[in-house]
């Protein structure tokens, strides 16, 4: 217990606390995780704001998300370059938001970005495309893919240009029964 | 907020004699009496306000260029504002500079705003410590009365909705979609000012009982997860059956869901039977051999033991308590005086009673469900898309279960899809499904003249006395070729009509149902003669074995005076109690049905399988894909199964109560088994198809078959004689005499004068009228709903649709609701603008190339509210806020400040907003 206080101080504990879903234990934990991912690189001591970050090579391989078929794309979603690096803040940032606790709205916003395989602020036909590849480990055939593609688009596409924006997306997912559970992802059993 | 909080608030800003910009120029000159140097600092943070606010109108035209700087400069400046901050502390006296400096390097819109508000206050707020300090010492407290009266209310207020603010943000901060980074820095200066005004908040105490709260919450959270967790582990099989059905879609899991609520049936069924029959009788009633009807006959007992005896339900296991012979006529058995013979009919028709219910209430909760979900189906496939992984999921196994059943509800979802796109000759399939049915009405009423027909004759051949093996089991061989070569024909027929496969299901068991009847028939049929047969012969025997006693009796009297030895009760001749024959007639029908099924299942799928997969290595063709290939899952058949033997047992169960144990044990095996076969043996339907959302049409065959397997039953209660020497109603002259006999016996007199006016035909006719009456209006409502369902649902879609064209039109239909939607676009940016930052840093290819952004711009051209709402994640076009407006004015507005190289603007514009592209746009 003694020297797991002198990894943040109690100001930065109270800092992530606020702006986490997770309380101290948890932060403390999370930290073990990122350090147990690379313990020559990530230092034990985070008081100074050292500067490291991980690859996603690292990150993905996490049992939480390995077998997550947009794990590279979550890490992408919460990496502050976009290459999918993360500091220790992005890293509690990303399990922040894909804590249960946290709420439907933000959800919403990280999912939008996740599927947004091209970064252009819109779904896609082509983002659809790799999502269902994704998902369906590429079983289906080129003309089912299309067809489910397009029904996606006619289904949440209000504003009818052909792709969803944020609103599209939100409007859609809001109503979703499972969002919620689908989206939530437990680091800390 | 406590008084005492605002009491030193106020104090604070007594001292400061604070502004908020905005209240400025409202202020009146009243603060004559005010100390001199504060004066001057107060006039010169006016200035510097009303600098900073001419900054920010010019700032706000300029933003077209500078709207991208502009929302990276958001943490950067809160950055530099805590630096400054710092600076600030260090030295006071250079302070205004210093912010002024810093106003005029701020560009921003409310957030930034917010935060230089917060800075001035905080400089304030330095200021004031200082001059804190000096007053202490000073002790000046002129100062402090004249100035409660320099601040005004108002401003008070909007200090104190500034610290709300400031606290709101502080507690909604884990809900912002920001960078740790940027959530890290904005909660230090969010704190920073809360606790300046308002001293010491109780914030650690808070905190405290905040990550109490969130400890709490967590933890219920976890445990309703760990909860529902449990929930579907007590649901028995749940995981196997999730497992096929991610691999063979639902429609073949509905049958495993069928079997596992018949399996809750059969268990309650069991339970009462077990319970209040079987048990009571082992414990309690007469022990083994001290009864005729508790005794092996002297013939059988020599053979009683033997296997193929035991077999076929004989020796030993026909007379114990799973049969209805061996019970006792005694009213009460035991200490308890347990009256068995009422039980035993109560129990039995309870087992009926109990059927019905869980049936019909099943039915009515499936199809309430059916009806409850309204617009669920408006978002199939973007739900699947973006809902249908679940982040939990860490295991490889369930993950590769997860894929298999993403993709089989997809292919559903596509089969629903094509099948409701499909448009072909409408009266070609009209045609073929006409003469299917007529082809199939054919091939029914065929086989029942055939039936009809073999019964006959067997009636006839049972009177020869020199018949073959073929003549005895006519009936038989034939019912198992019409079961075998039917379904078949019938599923090649039915592809005529080119149903949807979930309708061609139902059709197809409806049509084997049918046929299957035949099957019933002739059983019963059998079984009658059989009765009746028997019946004929119990008036002989009874004369007999009274002759018999009367001998014993008799010739014991000649031979001693003594009381005669009691006649061995298995020398005593017995009648042949039909009850107990009918109930072996069914067990060994049910055992007969459960290993031709296992055996069906064993042959035709698993040893079929393995032929396939391991001799396809030395074969001509190839056997995976060519002939005999791997078994499909044949859900009619097992359903159907399932349902004929569900009939059975409950015509069975009356007559041997141990049946239902059978079954139980059938259904646990069956389970497991088929679950077993299905996973190493079958390969999915060529069209995986959705189960209808309600088992109904499942429980609408098992209701018919209820009632038909009542119907027997019920015909022997109420007019056959029971056998006179087995059974608990034996001496009786009709079974259903037992609850007369105990009305009468057991309850006063006016419960019998009671039931006597209640079965009086005068009350029961109107009891039926009035019931008849009551479903026909129970009726008439349930259809006015259902329409008035229906008209609602089509009115939401045409609003659905309405939306859906309301916006595509708005962009060219009215220009008015756009220049309002560009004013209020401001506030709506505020809040998103620490998103586009973030987005911004993200995509910054984007801004690199132009040609997206064009895109980008015209899109949002198509729709304004999209577009606004959408603000969070694109750069959005905050570009003529601050223009004038010029509402109806279609050409693009004039640019001045825009020097575009070339006069005309030829390529995109980044930041172009509403102007050209609206042409452009077709709607």
């Amino acid at each position: 217990m003694g020297n797991k206080q002198t990894i943040f101080t109690d100001e930065q504990l109270d800092a992530y606390q606020d702006c986490t879903f997770f309380t101290r234990k948890e932060i403390l934990r999370l930290h073990g995780r990122y350090h147990e991912m690379a313990p020559n690189v990530v230092p034990m001591d985070y008081t100074k704001d050292p500067d490291v970050k991980l690859p996603m090579q690292l990150i993905i391989n996490m049992p939480e998300l390995k077998e997550n078929p947009f794990k590279e794309r979550i890490v992408e979603s919460f990496s502050e370059d976009g290459e999918g690096s993360l500091s220790f803040n992005d890293f509690v940032d990303m399990f922040s938001v894909l804590s249960e606790m946290a709420p439907r709205e933000l959800k919403a916003i990280y999912a939008f970005k996740i599927y947004d395989f091209n970064t252009d602020n819109f779904i896609c036909k082509a983002d659809l495309e790799k999502t269902l590849n994704k998902l369906t480990r590429e079983e289906l055939t080129a003309e089912e893919i299309t067809l489910v593609c397009e029904k996606v688009i006619e289904e949440a596409d209000m504003d009818g240009d052909g792709k969803l924006g944020f609103a599209d997306f939100e409007n859609m997912i809001s109503k979703a029964p499972d969002f919620l559970r689908a989206y939530s992802s437990s680091v800390l059993p | 907020m406590g008084k005492r909080k605002k009491c030193k608030l106020r104090d604070i800003m007594e001292d400061v004699g604070i502004e908020i910009d905005g209240q400025v120029e409202s202020d009146s000159e009243s603060e004559e009496d005010e100390v001199k140097d504060k004066r001057s600092k107060k006039q010169t943070r006016r200035e510097i306000v009303r600098a900073n606010r001419l900054e920010r109108k010019k700032s706000q035209k300029n933003k077209e260029e500078n709207e991208s700087k502009e929302e990276e400069n958001c943490p950067q400046q809160s950055r530099a504002s805590r630096r400054k901050n710092h600076r600030m502390k260090r030295n006071d006296g250079k302070k205004g500079g210093g912010e002024r400096d810093k106003k005029a390097s701020s560009k921003d819109e409310k957030e930034s705003e917010n935060k230089e508000k917060k800075t001035n206050m905080k400089g304030k707020e330095e200021e004031n410590k200082q001059k804190k300090g000096r007053k202490n010492s000073a002790s000046s407290n002129s100062s402090n009365s004249s100035d409660e009266e320099s601040l005004s209310e108002e401003e008070l207020a909007m200090l104190m909705e500034e610290v709300e603010q400031k606290k709101k943000l502080i507690s909604t901060m884990r809900n912002k979609p920001w960078r740790m980074m940027k959530k890290l820095s904005v909660l230090r200066e969010a704190q920073a000012f809360v606790e300046k005004f308002e001293g010491a908040l109780g914030k650690g105490k808070g905190k405290k009982l905040y990550a109490y709260k969130m400890m709490m919450a967590k933890k219920w959270v976890k445990f309703k997860r760990d909860f529902d967790n449990f929930k579907t582990q007590c649901i028995p099989w749940e995981m196997k059956i999730k497992e096929v059905e991610s691999h063979f879609g639902s429609s073949v899991a509905s049958y495993f869901i069928f079997l596992r609520w018949m399996y809750g049936v059969n268990l309650v069924l069991f339970g009462l039977i077990f319970g209040l029959v079987i048990i009571p009788e082992v414990l309690m009633g007469m022990p083994y051999g001290s009864m005729p009807r508790k005794t092996v006959p002297r013939a059988e007992q020599a053979t009683a033991m033997d296997f193929s005896v035991l077999w076929d339900f004989e020796g030993y296991i026909k007379y114990s308590a799973l049969f209805y012979g061996y019970y006792n006529n005694q009213r009460t058995i035991g200490w308890l005086k347990y009256r068995l013979p009422m039980a035993y009919f109560m129990v039995g028709i309870s087992v009926f009673g109990y059927s019905l219910m869980v049936v019909i209430r099943s039915m009515a909760r499936n199809a309430n469900e059916s009806t409850a979900d309204g617009d669920d189906d408006n978002f199939v496939f973007s739900w699947k898309m973006f809902t249908s992984w679940d982040y939990l999921i860490g295991n490889p196994e369930t993950a590769d279960n997860k894929f298999a059943s993403i993709t089989t509800s997809f292919k559903e979802s596509i089969v629903d899809e094509q099948e409701s796109n499909k448009d072909e000759n409408i009266h070609l399939r009209r045609f073929l499904r006409v003469l299917a049915n007529v082809l199939i009405i054919c091939c029914l009423c065929g086989s029942g003249y055939l039936i009809y027909f073999v019964v006959k004759r067997s009636q006839t051949f049972s009177k020869m006395q020199n018949a073959g093996w073929y003549e005895r089991n006519e009936v038989e061989i034939v019912m198992s070729l019409l079961g075998m070569f039917c379904p078949p024909l019938f599923e090649t027929i039915a592809t005529l009509e080119n149903y949807h496969p979930r309708i061609g299901l139902k059709w197809q068991l409806g049509r084997i149902f049918a046929l299957f009847l035949g099957n019933l028939y002739t059983f019963l049929l059998a079984l009658m003669d059989d009765v009746n047969e028997k019946l004929a012969e119990e008036d002989v025997v009874k004369n007999i074995t009274r002759w018999t006693l009367f001998g014993h009796y008799n010739s014991s009297m000649e031979n001693s005076t003594a009381t005669p030895a009691p006649l061995d009760p298995a020398d005593v001749p017995r009648g042949p109690c039909w009850e107990t024959t009918v109930g072996i007639e069914i067990v060994r029908l049910t055992v007969s049905d459960i290993l031709v099924t296992f055996v069906t299942i064993l042959v035709g799928d698993f040893i079929r399988a393995c032929f396939v997969r391991f001799m396809n290595y030395c074969w001509c063709w190839d056997l995976e894909a060519g002939f005999p290939s791997y078994a499909e899952f044949d859900i009619s058949g097992n359903v159907l199964g399932l349902v004929f033997n569900q009939g059975m047992i409950w015509m069975g169960s009356f007559y041997a109560p141990g049946l239902v144990g059978i079954n139980v044990l059938r259904l646990l095996t069956s389970m497991y088994f088929q679950c077993w076969a299905v996973m190493s043996s079958n390969v999915p339907h060529a069209r995986v198809f959705k189960a209808s959302k309600s088992n109904n049409f499942y429980m609408g065959l098992l209701l018919l078959i209820l009632f038909l397997s009542l119907l027997p039953v019920a015909y022997t209660i109420m007019s056959l004689p029971p056998s006179f020497d087995c059974g608990p109603f034996s001496g009786k002259k009709r079974m259903y005499d037992v609850i007369q006999e105990t009305i009468e016996l057991d309850f006063p007199l006016f419960v019998a004068k009671i039931f006597g006016y209640v079965a009086n035909p005068g009350l029961i006719i109107p009891a039926i009228l009035l019931m008849v009456l009551a479903i026909y209006y129970l009726n008439a409502v349930s259809e006015a709903y259902q329409r008035a369902n229906a008209e609602l649902k089509k009115k939401m879609q045409l609003q659905r649709e309405e939306e859906k064209n309301k916006r595509n039109n708005k962009a060219s239909t009215n220009s008015m609701m756009q220049d309002l939607e560009d004013l209020l676009a401001p506030s709506t940016k505020s809040e998103s603008s620490p998103k586009q930052a973030e987005d911004k840093k993200k995509d910054s290819p984007n801004q690199a190339s132009p040609v997206g952004k064009q895109e980008k711009a015209e899109v949002l051209n198509s729709s304004p509210i999209a577009a606004g709402r959408r603000a969070a994640f694109i750069p959005p076009p905050h570009v003529l806020v601050t223009r004038p407006l010029t509402p109806g004015t279609w050409a693009p507005y004039p640019q001045p400040r825009q020097p575009w190289p070339g006069g005309r603007p030829m390529g995109p514009f980044p930041g172009r907003g509403r102007g050209q592209p609206r042409y452009i746009h077709p709607v």
